[in-house]
């Protein structure tokens, strides 16, 4: 999950990593407080979680805590890359000497951590690594270690900081360094780090991405979740425990395992093209326990969703077996009730098989069609979807 | 022949007396696995009963492995407790490791891979290979199951199979009943992984029983391009790929931790379109992969 920049500061002072003042608001009046509170000149900056904000004019200096009422209100409620603007933070201006930039992130690849580090800031870090390559600072990070005071002092010198700021870069990088670690994230990313005109490192801008398996030992991190800006089908499957994210077509699909859904979305699509361009609405896996419960769940949240014209369900019984899916779809059925009222084309192989087809053929129900394979199921399901449009 | 486990491998569960690990020890005896005990601290002196077969369980597995003789270890324990299982499995030297545990954070899984990877022997050889975590585990029909793949979808035969994907192996390893598999392994679909695509490849190359390999891949980092390259200048075997997720949207995590695209890197075309560079035929759907595979395999 992506950080608020408001919640990356905050994250960055509780463990120490230099920060200003930085007081979030959601109203104008909020603003104007904030701004006066810190006092001098502040900053308005959008909360978004996309890059980019400053061009598209959600970051703006405010010389009075009036003109960060100004700002707060012109900047609220406005649209960067398809985020709405729900909340400003009003940070302390800062008297920008020198910006630098540093990040460390989990490298997939080489399965390590990665720190970048440069002392040219102030650019797109993309634009860095592709033009001036060797101004960017590469360092691996062995994950059994972590960036200890050597560590720190390597990527210092690796950067090449000149020798009188080089050790308090270093000491603000084992500070982000904890943040990496104890807040188990995947990315910590300071652009700008900057030197003060009185000498000062700062953490300007923070992003902060942390990983949602360690919710467990992480407890604070639920009052993190987005909940305003969150799809309102998304937040209610998350409710019931279900792996689901909207997309934008007509066919609803539920199936076991994440791959196997990720692919049946892709046969939806394809089977689409011969049937008016109808597309996967959805994306949810039931995975292992397909109880009735669990399918009356994913039911229920995809006939929900008003562009969902036909549902598709596609299983293959691993562990699970059919009959209990079969149960479960028909146990659902008889939950939903009228409630339930878009053709279902159902697909199981594997695990009893036959018993979970004979279930669903002696239930008969009027909007249940059997598919004997994948293609067959989505091609029916995309074509009802058309017929229904 | 297969790869990484045959009919001689000697298993032990770790997490064998909780409900994951007592359904799943159940099912590889049923597979002919050899499962030979477990691993529980607080139950240790106790066995567990399944049919027949009464298996000891010990206080650690260092302790079971001294005791049985196991080469292979199985980790069903919960996700909290799932780096130091394998931690102590690597330290007991285990040959190889299978982690089903969905769910493990990810630095967990960065810091037990920097363990297993400092871990060589004399000859420089990494002692520990890790299969997993949140993978379905490693199947060689009729000789040994050491995951959670059901048994009864096919069984021996010419084609390996690699996949990111749990029920996707299942779905091809269906597709290709008629065929038969010499070993299929689900790697797991997190960003960080012991077994990779390419050490799986290798794996089959070498192996004379593999005719042909059947590669499933799906959004988010680059493992399959990095196949895709180790391919072409290694593997003299047909090889198919198969990727999941051209539908997804950038940005938002499909069920899999590692199943992301985040900017234009990680997309299924940009997948399949550097495994077609290496010579591999990509099917648009798992029914079309598996008409692919019998092509390759009926020139043979």
């Amino acid at each position: 999950m992506d950080l608020f920049e408001y919640q990356a500061r905050d994250m960055f002072e509780a463990h120490g990593v230099p920060v200003l003042a930085g007081i979030v608001a959601h109203t104008p009046e909020e603003a104007k407080a904030a701004a006066e509170k810190i006092g001098g000149v502040t900053v308005v900056k959008a909360q978004v979680k996309v890059g980019g904000r400053g061009k598209a004019g959600g970051v703006k200096v405010a010389k009075t805590a009036d003109e960060a009422f100004e700002h707060a209100s012109a900047i609220l409620g406005m649209d960067i890359k398809g985020h709405t603007v729900n909340t400003v933070m009003i940070a302390q201006g800062a008297d920008i000497a020198e910006e630098f930039y540093f990040s460390v992130l989990l490298d997939r690849a080489n399965r390590n951590y990665l720190a970048m580090c440069s002392v040219e800031g102030g650019m797109e870090i993309e634009e860095l690594a592709v033009e001036r390559p060797e101004a960017l600072a590469r360092v691996a990070v062995d994950p059994a270690v972590g960036i200890d005071a050597a560590k720190a002092d390597e990527i210092v010198a690796t950067a090449g900081f000149p020798a009188e700021i080089a050790p308090k870069v270093a000491a603000a990088i084992l500070k982000l360094w904890d943040v990496f670690k104890k807040e188990d994230a995947t990315l910590v990313e300071v652009n700008p780090l900057v030197r003060t005109g009185a000498g000062d490192i700062v953490a300007l801008d923070g992003k902060v991405s942390i990983d949602e398996n360690a919710d467990f030992r992480n407890p604070h991190h639920a009052e993190l979740e987005d909940a305003a800006s969150a799809d309102p089908l998304e937040a209610k499957a998350k409710a019931a425990g279900l792996n689901y994210v909207k997309l934008d077509g007509e066919v609803g699909v539920i199936g076991n395992g994440a791959g196997l859904v990720m692919s049946t979305l892709d046969v939806v699509a394809y089977a689409g093209e011969n049937h008016g361009g109808v597309k996967p609405a959805n994306f949810l896996d039931i995975g292992g326990g397909a109880s009735a419960e669990v399918m009356a769940n994913g039911l229920d949240v995809i006939l929900n969703d008003p562009q969902v014209k036909s549902v598709f369900v596609n299983v293959f019984g691993g562990i699970t077996a059919c009959d209990a899916v079969a149960k479960g779809i028909v146990g659902a059925l008889a939950e939903l009730g009228s409630a339930a009222n878009k053709p279902l084309v159902v697909r199981l192989d594997g695990n009893n098989v036959e018993e979970g087809r004979r279930i669903l053929n002696d239930a008969n129900h009027p909007l249940v069609t059997l598919a004997a394979t994948m293609d067959e199921g989505a091609d029916k399901a995309a074509e009802l979807a058309h017929a229904a449009k | 022949m297969s790869i990484f486990l045959n009919k001689d491998s000697k298993v032990i569960v770790q997490g064998i007396t909780g409900g994951e690990g007592t359904k799943h020890t159940a099912l590889m005896l049923k597979a002919g696995t050899q499962v030979v005990g477990g691993v529980n601290a607080r139950k240790a002196g106790t066995t567990v009963v399944h049919g027949a077969v009464e298996l000891p369980v010990y206080g650690t597995v260092k302790e079971a492995v001294a005791e049985t003789g196991a080469d292979v270890s199985i980790v069903f324990v919960p996700p909290a407790f799932t780096k130091d299982a394998v931690v102590e499995a690597i330290e007991a030297s285990v040959p190889l490791v299978v982690v089903i545990t969905e769910g493990v954070p990810v630095q967990d899984s960065a810091e037990f891979w920097a363990l297993a990877q400092s871990k060589v022997d004399a000859d420089g050889k990494q002692v520990t290979r890790i299969i997993g975590p949140n993978c379905p585990g490693i199947i060689t029909p009729g000789e040994a199951l050491v995951g959670i793949t059901p048994n009864n979808i096919t069984g021996k035969g010419p084609i390996g199979l690699v996949s990111k994907s749990g029920t996707l192996t299942y779905q091809m390893m269906y597709e290709l009943r008629d065929l038969g598999f010499s070993s299929a392994i689900g790697i797991g679909g997190d960003p960080v992984i012991g077994t990779t695509h390419i050490d799986a490849l290798a794996a089959f190359e070498a192996d004379p029983e593999t005719k042909a390999i059947v590669m499933i891949g799906e959004i988010g980092g680059d493992a399959e391009e990095r196949a895709a390259e180790y391919i072409k200048a290694h593997v003299t075997k047909p090889v198919v790929g198969y990727v999941a997720g051209f539908t997804a949207p950038e940005g938002k995590t499909m069920g899999h931790a590692g199943a992301i695209v985040s900017g234009s890197a990680g997309t299924a075309q940009a997948k399949k379109e550097a495994l077609e560079a290496a010579g591999v035929k990509v099917g648009k759907t798992p029914s079309e992969t598996a008409s692919l595979l019998r092509e390759v395999y009926a020139a043979l």
